[in-house]
């Protein structure tokens, strides 16, 4: 899992801008993901990366296109110091794993090698050879993003 | 237990006699919200769930404001979309093109906000009904389709932050000055997760207007909410809107505040919030300004699209008697249909082209980059929107400077960055 280092309030504007919000497509919107802060991120992303970054991540519009457009970049989790609160919900409700951890936000660089255990919450930077303690997600958080999201955790329970 | 105004509400909302910060709570909805952006994919959620009822047809509404009248072929299959599903399940409230104007300018004016509602919409700046003493916060598109079909939702109850505003308005200044003084003073997270709570003497110089104003933009301090408690203001303006009953909450004496914020209006000037966030609000009086010369001016939108705005803006071109600038382009947008009409009646719409301005039907386009002006590489705007994000209104390197509609109308005469004494 190799890292994406970002500083803070990287807002939903800079994460998919408003231009292409006329698609529901995933595909198109990983396809200019933080076009607008990191031209290079959808070139250079890969299955499994994270995304690291400081205050206040993906404050602004309500779109649920940003954590969408995020996950179908790959990225397999996004650390922050804090988050704004209507991504941290939108990214739960769509099954995208997020960590607040102020430490590891503050420490972590760009390009560095994790392992995250998100039964634990155990995050570790094989690179600097660093470990940081997350406050693990309640069962039922963890499962909803296990099953892809709200809708398809309602449904499973359904089934 | 003491309990704020939100907390009140959401007890209520959730059947039980008190909350505290931090509980999680499933609360009963009286509105859902979304738009043209947000709602198709509520409903792609909603269909793949398999659901087949909404809750309450007369609660669930959907306005298309951001990319219409369609700005091309896909924002016209959004709307599409939502036509036929409001079609399909009886929506009462579907705004279309023709009845459409910016929601939260319109969900207030047709009286479909009642105070002590909860409300919730897809869209951020749904927290502008707090002006009216009701619940009211910004989802996600899952959340709105989720409460589409079953009417509740849940929510962490906020801790507070009051707001305790005493003085007077001084001249030209408005609601927007105001909160922007306010987010340069929070910061764009100092109320993360918190409802913002209006208070003190100096609520009494503040109109509907302005009010809605500073609570569309608690957001903009990573609020949950911003409240204001019911008064004589809220009722003038509910008298004849309003068609149904309503419970007004007022929070405790010993209601738990983590921050008093004191605001004195008297010390409020008009104010712009520099690029590229909202918490860079600085005086719009300053000798610096005049260096920063524009391209184009906005006066519209959920923040400042209401015919008070209007009136601030016709006012300042009347009265200095001048156009805009050589090479400023000024693009003015009555919220509401009805906003649309009073320019014209009143003559705001003769003064805007008099002074070289074009006037659009009601569209949130600009704003966000979407369409009716958006801005080139290395071009500044001075714009009554909420939002100054890098590449919000266009390019990446172009610049959006926040203001109230009688700066940015002085701002386009002066072709720089002005307070509205400037061009007089």
């Amino acid at each position: 899992m190799r890292v994406h280092k970002y500083g803070d309030h990287v807002d939903t504007d800079v994460i998919i801008p408003a231009r292409y919000l006329a698609s529901q497509d995933e595909k198109e919107l990983a396809s200019h993901c933080m076009e607008d802060i990191d031209k290079d991120f959808h070139a250079k992303v890969k299955a499994g990366d994270v995304i690291v970054a400081g205050l206040n991540f993906g404050c602004g519009s309500s779109r649920e296109h940003a954590p969408l457009a995020i996950k179908a970049s790959g990225i397999k989790c996004v650390i922050a110091k804090s988050f704004a609160r209507i991504f941290y919900r939108n990214a739960i409700n769509i099954g995208l794993a997020i960590l607040e951890c102020p430490e590891a936000a503050e420490n972590i660089q760009d390009n560095d090698e994790l392992e995250i255990n998100f039964d634990t919450g155990l995050i570790v930077d094989k690179t600097q050879n660093r470990n940081f303690q997350a406050e693990p997600f309640p069962e039922f958080i963890k499962k909803m993003i296990e099953d892809g999201g709200l809708m398809k955790s309602l449904r499973a329970k359904k089934a | 237990m003491a309990m704020t105004m939100t907390q009140k509400i959401l007890a209520g909302h959730a059947d039980l006699d008190e909350v505290h910060a931090g509980q999680l709570i499933q609360a009963k909805l009286d509105l859902v919200l979304g738009n043209d952006i947000t709602t198709p994919v509520a409903i792609n959620e909603f269909n793949a769930a398999g659901f087949e009822k909404i809750f309450d047809k007369s609660r669930v509404v959907f306005v298309m404001d951001h990319f219409t009248p369609n700005k091309d072929i896909k924002s016209a299959t959004q709307c599409k979309q939502c036509r036929l599903f409001a079609k399909k399940f009886g929506l009462e409230n579907f705004f279309d093109v023709g009845t459409m104007g910016i929601e939260h300018a319109l969900l207030p004016e047709q009286g479909l906000v009642a105070p002590g509602d909860a409300v919730i919409g897809a869209d951020s700046h749904t927290c502008t009904y707090g002006a009216l003493g009701a619940f009211s916060t910004g989802v996600g598109s899952t959340d709105m389709g989720a409460a589409m079909a079953v009417g509740y939702t849940w929510f962490k109850v906020p801790a507070a932050i009051k707001v305790n505003v005493s003085g007077h308005k001084r001249k030209y200044v408005s609601g927007k000055d105001v909160i922007l003084t306010l987010i340069g003073i929070t910061g764009v997270d100092g109320a993360l997760y918190k409802s913002l709570e209006f208070s003190g003497d100096g609520l009494k110089e503040l109109t509907m207007a302005d009010r809605l104003t500073i609570s569309n933009m608690a957001i903009e301090a990573g609020a949950k909410n911003g409240i204001f408690p019911v008064d004589d203001i809220t009722k003038e303006y509910l008298n004849g809107r309003l068609k149904r009953k309503y419970e007004a909450f007022y929070p405790d004496d010993d209601a738990e505040y983590e921050r008093v914020i004191n605001l004195n209006l008297d010390e409020i000037d008009c104010t712009v919030a520099f690029p590229h966030l909202p918490e860079n609000a600085r005086p719009a009086k300053s000798p610096e300004n005049k260096n920063i010369r524009i391209d184009q001016i906005v006066i519209g939108s959920c923040t400042n699209g209401k015919i008070e705005d209007m009136q601030a803006a016709a006012e300042i071109f009347k009265s200095s008697g001048r156009k805009l600038a050589d090479g400023v382009r000024g693009i003015v947008i009555p919220a509401t249909q009805s906003v649309y009409r009073e320019c014209i009646k009143r003559g705001y719409t003769e003064i805007f082209l008099d002074a070289g301005c074009v006037v659009s039907t009601p569209t949130c386009g600009p704003c966000l980059g979407g369409h009716m002006g958006c801005l080139a590489a290395g071009e500044r705007c001075v714009s009554t929107t909420n939002r100054n994000f890098v590449g919000r209104m266009g390019h990446v390197d172009s610049e959006v400077y926040l203001a109230s509609p009688a700066v940015a109308a002085a701002s386009g005469i002066a072709g720089h960055i002005a307070h509205p004494e400037e061009v007089m």
